[in-house]
């Protein structure tokens, strides 16, 4: 693959841009200007962006700055920029490319291995929204599980947990799994929006995807069907879930989980 | 104050979506106005009830909705409409159906630019595309200040600023711009409001002018693939032992 911009994300997505891209050159940069001037200048042949909220932002500006055509949510790119992605809750595949100008994609988290090495960012000064003044900054505070759009495994709670999260909790810290929820359970004020799983929530794409008390609303599924395995347990046997569960368990769920995680915890 | 809301008709959740010769099929599945865009429409609503009420009620304020696709999504505009926006605006020509993000953001942001407003307001997302980069391309295309992710807008008509609370997985910031400014807002920063009968009647009467105004896209879809459905794998009851089985079946998949 020839030449590609990779613009510095956090650790490991930034890794795994590197790994998409093959060779690559990283910037770390705010300025969408900046950065189209330097891949430009260069003569890179197409610029890569984590699929983040703030890096598909920074994407677009790019996009514009370049007149280049832009792709987000790529889940795989080949050596000609053609790119995959996984539509409407993971029903379709979708191949395309950018017809205009060096190519700005933006990659999905967790969709490709993180490269082993990654080069030393070179950091670009300037900022496009210098009209906005900014008051305070608070970073995300990094609990102990891992982020729920880069995790592994997700273990998500729904209307069935009944605002209990304990035995969400303590099975998902047994598998080392970032922690998920229905639109029912944020509706409900059992946690904050941010967790949520589905169509106007987070798509996540784990190797383990883990529904306690989740019915599966079509709006849930479109936000975490591509997952490679799915286990499924709830108290009602109909519910919809079931239906794309690898592994369905018609169950209680403080039982179920409270039970797997000592049994896992054993395995250690 | 001038206020601009974009919203989109996008296939109903609840539709089975499917491409034909490279294009999402918008012609066979019930279309609604995008859920997300009611909470644009919405914050737009309380910041003029908050400075006066819009001219519906008599005040200074004004909400116009600009949206592009094809004649039909005049249906969704007519829902924002309902809801006490006062006029909207349909970008429509052939040649948009299947515009990507460039020519999308191209032409909103040409008829944002022609309407002189104090600022817009954006949902996040169209749940679609759901690709979260139209506002940010709109604020590059205009020069407008980028205010983003919104969960709080709280806006100074005197002093013409907006102040919001920007709200990522990367953090939280405050921040805030003077007018023009293209403002996103995330879901459940507001309870949207159903449309009142009144509301209902009132809209059937709101206009809502069409322009055609055309761009050119700068990508190509080349292989539009269904994928087979999921099946169902094994199934169990609760016996006592499904905690046991689930843990067997995770270590037979070497995920534990």
């Amino acid at each position: 693959m020839s030449k590609v911009l990779v613009v510095a994300d956090n650790e490991k997505v930034t890794a795994e841009l590197v790994n998409a891209a093959g060779e690559a050159t990283v910037v770390e940069s705010k300025s969408a200007k900046t950065i189209a001037e330097y891949a430009t200048s260069n003569g890179f042949s197409a610029v890569f962006v984590a699929a983040t909220m703030d890096g598909k932002e920074l994407a677009g500006r790019i996009a514009i700055a370049l007149d280049s055509g832009i792709i987000t949510d790529a889940i795989a790119v080949d050596s000609n920029f053609v790119t995959t992605q996984s539509i409407f809750g993971g029903s379709y595949t979708v191949k395309a490319k950018v017809s205009k100008g060096i190519p700005v994609i933006t990659l999905r988290p967790n969709s490709v291995e993180p490269a082993a090495t990654v080069p030393a960012a070179i950091k670009l000064e300037g900022d496009d929204n210098s009209m906005v003044t900014i008051k305070s900054v608070k970073p995300k505070v990094k609990g102990a599980r891992p982020e729920l759009t880069e995790a592994k495994i997700v273990v998500s709670g729904g209307r069935g947990i009944d605002g209990d999260w304990s035995n969400v909790e303590k099975f998902a810290d047994s598998l080392g799994a970032a922690i998920g929820a229905s639109r029912a359970a944020v509706d409900a004020g059992w946690c904050s929006h941010e967790m949520q799983v589905g169509q106007t929530g987070k798509t996540v794409s784990p190797d383990l995807y883990v529904a306690c008390g989740i019915s599966g609303a079509i709006q849930h599924k479109a936000g975490m069907q591509t997952s490679k395995n799915i286990v499924v347990i709830n108290k009602d046997p109909e519910a919809p879930l079931f239906e794309i569960a690898d592994f369905g368990i018609v169950g209680d769920l403080a039982s179920v989980l409270s039970k797997a995680s000592e049994l896992i915890n054993a395995r250690k | 104050m001038k206020i601009a809301v974009t919203v989109k008709q996008v296939p109903d959740s609840w539709a089975e979506k499917k491409f034909i010769s490279g294009r999402v099929d918008r012609e066979s599945v019930d279309a609604v106005l995008n859920d997300l865009d009611e909470y644009a429409i919405e914050e737009a609503l309380r910041i003029c009830e908050a400075n006066g009420g819009t001219v519906d009620d008599g005040g200074p304020n004004t909400i116009t909705l600009i949206s592009m696709g094809p004649t039909r999504a005049q249906e969704a505009v007519r829902k924002g409409l309902s809801m006490g926006a006062t006029n909207a605006i349909l970008i429509t020509d052939p040649a948009l159906a299947g515009a990507d993000a460039m020519a999308t953001s191209e032409v909103l942001a040409k008829a944002i630019s022609d309407g002189g407003y104090d600022f817009v307001i954006s949902g996040v997302e169209s749940t679609d595309a759901r690709m979260s980069v139209i506002p940010a391309m709109i604020s590059a295309r205009l020069g407008y200040a980028q205010l983003t992710f919104a969960n709080k807008v709280e806006v100074d008509v005197a002093a013409r600023k907006i102040a919001i609370n920007r709200i990522t997985d990367a953090g939280q910031v405050e921040m805030e711009a003077n007018f023009p400014a293209v403002i996103s807002v995330v879901e459940k920063i507001n309870e949207p409001r159903y449309p009142a009968f009144k509301g209902i009647m009132a809209a059937k009467k709101k206009e809502i002018s069409t322009i055609a105004l055309t761009a050119q896209s700068g990508t190509e879809v080349i292989d539009a693939t269904a994928k087979p459905a999921r099946a169902a794998g094994v199934k169990i009851e609760d016996d006592g032992s499904a905690a046991e089985k689930l843990v067997n079946f995770l270590a037979e998949r070497k995920l534990i």
